[in-house]
């Protein structure tokens, strides 16, 4: 085998490892799936009648915003379980072992997957209960929902690197809120970016979260009629520029958390 | 040439020194103990023996690898078990030593009958399938353990592997370690108990801020500090001048006093004769003892003997007997 192939080896039984832990403590995964249900029922009825949207439901609008925050937010999972890993000495075990230094990583961000595949399904259901549908056909949504996860797989790179660099687990907690609070908020995930007065509205227009989340509302078809054009151009051409997006996160951050995974501490 | 080489090992961690120019050689097949308190730096020259960290200075080589240069040789080499057990909690006992296998690319099936293997030869067969979570300290130990051979590895590391057991576990760790070292394999082992090098170790490094301070067998290094101590502790303060003066007649080196816990430390040569004959003086003047016993030397006696410091660990650490 090549060394492209030992390091997939090597992240398939990291991956695997992961995974047992999901069975093994199910309380994690229990939360896991709870939180998106409270954030679309939350976000559906306290918010949902009290704002409008032209020509539209804000309760249709809301739900490609909760999913894009929520997948987003699992992020934090890739972080704290890498801290985790520091924390107990082990990864101090897998640096001593002679595998692929980027195995570690790749199966943690891999086996993290997981846990945004569920919440999507869970926030998915919810939603059409609530009133949420899809108006663009299957494939369409299909597409949507790879989007997003693809996107969530990007900034958990993100994420992996800052778990890599804080000293703790609770630390990690704190440190995303940091991070993910501001990007998911200065966007068009709860309010139209073209709402947001100067500056805020020129961050939310560029900003990946709000490509993401636009694009997923296309993808599902929940852009009423007669909604105003974005004029912006991430927000004209959200597939696409989310897809930069991702390639660039995975390309600045898959090299320097693996950089600093060979020299921690 | 030796399996392990090390020449002026320099570790700075910003201000601290946490290595200050540490020489390590250990022959193949034999044991090193490296003997220091907490934060003398035995962790920071396994973790560069190991390719955890790089040295500010020095170099190293282990199994004729060099550990800045070709650290991906180093590991295939070596195994290592940390002085946390670096064990997956969540995992069982099977699972983890199956995954350490992979990872050392033995293969689906080799990995699963050496993990079998393993289990039975550490005692761990019943608990095998159980997640280590349930486990005690001593059984996550011999995982962690059995975790560093899975590969057999020529040049094995244990850090502490001891520290934090009861002393019937400490015991029994004592005999895996011995069963491993009989099979040829060159160990570097880190304690910071006198006696443990002396029952494991063929040659032992006394080390204290990142500096070698003696070398020797177990035995040269006892002589240097003067066989057993006496411990006397009296039950007056006003007793403790005069107790001295009692210790000092007999004993060849300096007496320790702790005057707030009323106890004295002196080394003794004579056995257990010497002794009788303390304990007849300090009755004839009568002086009340609270308590009073014949130890071998610990190692902070080896430290005050060699540094005239205390050993970090504290003069009350005493209390820590090893080798029950």
């Amino acid at each position: 085998m090549n060394s492209l192939m030992w390091a997939a080896h090597d992240s398939h039984v990291i991956a695997k490892r992961n995974v047992i832990k999901i069975r093994r403590v199910p309380e994690v995964l229990m939360f896991v799936l709870i939180s998106p249900i409270m954030f679309v029922l939350l976000f559906a009825y306290v918010f949902g009648n009290s704002i409008d949207i032209p020509g539209g439901s804000y309760r249709e609008f809301l739900i490609g915003g909760i999913f894009a925050q929520t997948v987003i937010f699992g992020a934090t999972f890739t972080g704290a379980g890498l801290a985790d890993d520091m924390q107990k000495g082990i990864m101090d075990r897998f640096r001593a072992l002679p595998m692929s230094r980027a195995a570690v990583l790749v199966g943690r961000t891999a086996s993290d997957v997981i846990y945004n595949v569920l919440s999507l399904l869970i926030m998915a259901l919810t939603g059409l209960l609530v009133g949420w549908r899809i108006n663009e056909g299957l494939v369409s949504a299909a597409l949507g929902f790879a989007l997003l996860l693809a996107f969530a797989y990007a900034f958990s790179w993100v994420m992996a690197y800052v778990g890599l660099l804080v000293p703790s687990v609770e630390v990690i907690n704190n440190a995303s809120f940091v991070v993910i609070f501001p990007l998911t908020f200065v966007a068009n995930t709860f309010v139209p970016a073209e709402n947001l007065p100067g500056v805020l509205r020129t961050f939310a227009e560029w900003n990946p979260v709000s490509a993401v989340t636009q694009a997923a509302r296309e993808l599902f078809g929940n852009i009423p009629p007669g909604t105003p054009e974005p004029t912006a151009w991430p927000l004209e051409n959200a597939v696409l520029y989310t897809i930069i997006w991702i390639f660039v996160i995975i390309a600045i951050f898959a090299p320097l958390s693996v950089n600093r995974y060979r020299k921690a501490r | 040439m030796s399996t392990i080489e090390a020449t002026g090992l320099v570790k700075h961690y910003g201000e601290v020194k946490a290595l200050d120019g540490l020489d390590l050689f250990v022959p193949e097949g034999t044991i090193l103990g490296l003997l220091g308190p907490n934060g003398a730096g035995k962790t920071t020259a396994v973790n560069i023996l190991t390719t955890l960290i790089r040295p500010t200075a020095g170099a190293a080589t282990v199994a004729g690898a060099d550990v800045v240069k070709s650290p991906g040789k180093v590991r295939k080499r070596i195994g290592l078990s940390g002085q946390f057990a670096a064990v997956d909690e969540n995992l069982t006992g099977f699972e983890n030593l199956d995954m350490i296998g992979r990872l050392y690319r033995l293969g689906r099936d080799s990995a699963r009958v050496r993990a079998r293997e393993l289990l039975e030869r550490f005692d761990l067969t019943e608990a095998g399938d159980r997640p280590v979570k349930t486990y005690s300290g001593g059984m996550r130990r011999r995982l962690d353990l059995a975790g560093a051979i899975v590969a057999e590895p020529p040049v094995l590391f244990l850090d502490e592997p001891t520290t934090g057991l009861d002393p019937r576990s400490r015991t029994e760790m004592w005999g895996v370690i011995r069963d491993l070292v009989g099979k040829g394999t060159t160990l570097l082992l880190t304690t910071q108990y006198l006696e443990e090098a002396d029952q494991l170790a063929d040659d032992i490094v006394v080390i204290d801020h990142g500096r070698e301070i003696a070398h020797g067998t177990a035995d040269e290094l006892k002589a240097m500090i003067g066989g057993e101590r006496i411990e006397v502790t009296v039950t007056t303060t006003d007793a403790v001048a005069q107790a001295r003066d009692i210790l000092a007649t007999f004993s060849g080196g300096e007496v320790q006093v702790n005057e707030r816990s009323r106890k004295l430390i002196a080394p003794m040569s004579g056995g257990s004769v010497e002794f009788r004959h303390v304990l007849r003086d300090l009755e004839a003047a009568g002086i009340a003892v609270y308590d009073v016993g014949m130890r071998r030397p610990t190692l902070d006696d080896v430290f005050l003997t060699l540094t005239g410091d205390v050993a970090e660990s504290g003069l009350d650490s005493q209390e820590e007997k090893v080798g029950v």
